[in-house]
């Protein structure tokens, strides 16, 4: 019953998504007598509302079938397992393509909801977004139920489902696909507002769309956060992050929606970069949907497992170019009549933010490049490269290294007009912490680098002058310290970058029970392995003493654990974290005799990474609230400084 | 999750290269996990670290679980412990399996674009934005005058 009752939600959900996008746009129009404009907008409203009650309906339906292990419905058979922990079966529901769709639907949709109900901006540009967003959300719900249904039934149902890839059975896991949604979708907000500013001729939408653009943003930081911590634990070779297509994918819309919340704040303050600011919020979005396909399509794994069955891809492919297309041609249209020129001088927070636009955009560039050309040069000519961490050290790293340098001076200049010197000189504290942290780096690293001394250098700059500034801001409205804690951030995740990748030490052997391995500062005693039972899973457990003036001081346990249902083998790791260095064991192979592999990393800094990530959301967050709470016209954090 | 899906589908393209490397490892000496030289085993950790694990999605074969990865490392192991330079192993590698292999692209016609495109689009962007500063710094200049005019 729960498959055919999702299956007919979603049916009803994508006619109210086509009746939204109908009346959105009708509504948009100005009123005239009889014109029924508000009565669109009402429609457009209720609408809204209830494609979100029957997309959850359908969602609901879905983790139902999970639940209950319903194997009649083909895709929990294909994606689930009774044994599985509750936690999994419901996190398997996007776990796979079909439920992953679903679940970009109902984000989706709760974010046409949230823009229903909140009415930001005027009622006619609300009524234009949601036309959009409806568009969106039917063509999205046209490719579930025509290429991706997550309700198909199987005749006769088996006994028992294939499982769950059991490197997805973990709860980082859980959460991040979710939040990453949270972030690709929320950008289609800011792209829904952009367009309807370009339809409706609103100069407004900038303000309007803010919110959206940052709960997208923090979002995709948390997102992009969590799946790179997951890969760190995860996968056992201790590294961060990979620059995988995936992950790409996740990288670009951040790099995208970062510009865009720069550059929306001159467009808010005096209208400058409207049209810029337009096109930033339609590639946001853009990125979104390049990296649904890529992720979607199959076109990663194979240019030819894509070619082989093409549907989903093509569909995805014809949707993106026509949101692409479409918002495109609109702009090309309607972007000329937008009031345009702002005035400022070459010294002014204008050009910072414009320099901030130009940095991120080649960054992006740089990584859309690394991740399509592959792609394209094996579709057209057939030959393969790869393109490695090598290309991205040598292009991405200092273009975003020349923009970490600028990041300081912009909160610092004012708007329109400032004079550098009375504006920079209270930045020479920072100065003074970056020479420091560049001189404590000369003497305490080993080996020593120049790019780490710079790294740590950079990285003073940027809490340096965030301390600077939130002295200056002392007493001010709590929105005041976002850009302050988010720069901050920056130079956390900096150094957490810096010094897993240049200072790791790592050990590899094969250790049978009372065997020694020695690895950076550590010495560890391999006590032997021990069988465990999972609850769907069977573990070899490793017991590892750390060793300290000769006594066992801790037991760290990695585990090696078999899936049998999905054939697969898995390493769960053992990390001993002082925040400062991370001890990092994987149990590896095992050699007979009760001899394993043993792989030990020391990450030096490693868990700061994901500790900045935080501090930059946590700035967004402030910056949210300020939105939200705080229904002043001008946050303080464009106030200052003295203006 | 990237290793067992793309593992299968890969040995699958990869498969008429396969029997050359399992022959050569078949035939060769076992050498060990670990070389006991710091210096050599640095050495194999740097090569490893640039070549691609062929079965996996963006992995280099230092660190992917796949079973060819571990065959290639056995592989590079052996040519450093005959001694060969890191070029000559790297192009042994490359003969056999393509450009594929390299974590870094090559500096090549077909990869020309590859390396000048973020380059270019920071040019272009900062061009664009040198236009926008000066139009914005004349609009100033001009209303600085229309001021002090009146």
């Amino acid at each position: 019953m729960t498959g055919e009752l999702g299956q007919l939600a979603l049916c009803f959900a994508l006619g109210l998504s086509l009746v939204m996008a109908a009346a959105g746009l009708a509504g948009s129009r100005a009123d005239k007598t009889n014109n029924g404009a508000a009565t669109a907008r009402a429609i457009a409203n209720g609408s809204a509302m209830g494609l979100l009650v029957f997309v959850a309906l359908a969602f609901g339906c879905l983790v139902t079938a999970f639940v209950t292990s319903d194997f009649s419905v083909a895709d929990v058979a294909n994606n689930s397992h009774t044994l599985k922990p509750l936690i999994y079966k419901i996190t398997g529901v996007w776990g796979n393509h079909e439920g992953s769709m679903l679940l970009w639907v109902l984000v989706l949709s709760l974010y046409a909801g949230a823009v229903a109900a909140m009415q930001r901006g005027g009622e006619r540009l609300t009524s234009a977004a949601l036309g959009i967003q409806g568009l969106l959300a039917a063509a999205f719900l046209a490719f579930i139920l025509f290429t991706s249904n997550p309700f198909l039934r199987l005749d006769p149902a088996p006994f028992e489902g294939a499982g769950l890839n059991p490197l997805l059975q973990d709860p980082g896991l859980a959460v991040h696909p979710p939040m990453l949604y949270a972030g690709y979708v929320g950008l289609s907000a800011s792209f829904s507002y952009a367009a309807a500013a370009l339809l409706v001729g609103e100069a407004g939408w900038a303000r309007a769309a803010r919110p959206f653009m940052l709960i997208a943003w923090i979002a995709l930081t948390c997102g992009i956060a969590l799946g790179s911590w997951w890969a760190y634990y995860e996968l056992g070779w201790g590294g961060f992050w990979f620059w995988d297509p995936v992950e790409n994918a996740s990288l670009m819309p951040w790099l995208i929606a970062t510009a865009l919340l720069h550059s929306a704040l001159a467009t808010e303050k005096s209208g400058a970069f409207s049209t810029w600011t337009l096109l930033l919020a339609i590639a946001g979005f853009s990125m979104s949907l390049i990296g649904t396909f890529l992720v979607r399509s199959g076109v990663l794994s194979s240019v030819h497992a894509f070619a082989s069955d093409p549907t989903r891809g093509f569909f995805i492919m014809v949707l993106i170019a026509g949101a692409i297309g479409g918002a495109l041609a609109l702009f090309a249209w309607r972007a000329p009549t937008l009031q345009g020129g702002a005035a400022f001088d070459t010294v002014s927070r204008e050009t910072t933010l414009l320099l901030n636009n130009v940095f991120l955009v080649a960054a992006c560039a740089c990584v859309f490049v690394g991740t399509l050309y592959p792609l394209a040069l094996d579709a057209l000519t057939g030959t393969k490269i790869s393109v490695g961490p090598p290309y991205y050290a040598l292009t991405f790293a200092p273009i975003f290294f020349a923009l970490l340098l600028l990041v300081p001076l912009g909160p610092r200049l004012s708007w329109r007009r400032a004079d550098w010197r009375t504006a920079l000189r209270p930045l020479y504290p920072a100065l003074g912490l970056a020479g420091l942290a560049a001189i404590v780096v000369l003497a305490l690293a080993s080996p020593r680098t120049l790019a780490g001394t710079a790294a740590f250098a950079v990285a003073g700059w940027l809490i340096g002058a965030s301390l600077v500034e939130a002295r200056q801001r002392r007493g001010a409205q709590a929105a005041a310290f976002a850009a302050v804690l988010a720069h901050a951030g920056l130079g956390v995740t900096l150094m957490g970058v810096a010094g897993t990748t240049l200072w790791r030490s790592e050990a590899l052997d094969v250790m049978g029970p009372g065997d020694i391995m020695h690895v950076g500062p550590y010495t560890l005693r391999f006590d032997g392995v021990t069988a465990v039972d999972g609850p769907n899973y069977q573990a070899q457990r490793a017991h590892v003493a750390l060793i300290d003036g000769g006594r066992a001081v801790a037991m760290m346990e990695p585990e090696k654990r078999v899936y049998p249902a999905e054939g697969q083998d898995v390493s769960d790791t053992a990390i001993r974290t002082t925040i400062l260095r991370d001890l990092y064991l994987a149990l590896g192979d095992d050699r007979g005799g009760g001899r394993f592999v043993l792989r030990a990393y020391v990450s030096p800094l490693a868990p700061l990474i994901w500790l900045g990530a935080l501090v930059m959301a946590l700035g967004g967050a402030l910056s949210l609230w300020g939105r939200l709470m705080v229904r002043a016209p001008a946050p303080a954090a464009q106030a200052l400084p003295a203006e | 999750m990237k290793r067992a899906r793309f593992l299968l589908l890969f040995w699958l393209l990869a498969a008429p290269a396969a029997p050359m490397l399992v022959s050569d490892v078949v035939h060769a000496a076992p050498v060990a996990d670990t070389f006991p030289d710091p210096a050599m085993e640095a050495r194999a950790r740097n090569l490893q670290r640039q070549l691609r694990c062929l079965v996996c999605q963006g992995e280099s074969i230092d660190e992917s679980g796949a079973f060819l990865a571990a065959d290639l490392r056995h592989l590079v192991r052996q040519q450093l412990a005959a001694g060969r330079s890191d070029r000559q192993i790297k192009d042994f590698l490359v003969a056999r399996y393509g450009d594929f292999i390299l974590m870094e692209p090559p500096l090549k016609p077909y990869t020309w674009l590859l390396w000048l495109a973020p380059f270019l689009v920071l040019g272009i962007a900062g061009g664009v934005a040198a236009l926008t500063i000066r139009r914005a710094r004349s609009r100033a200049m001009a209303g600085v005058e229309q001021m002090t005019d009146l």
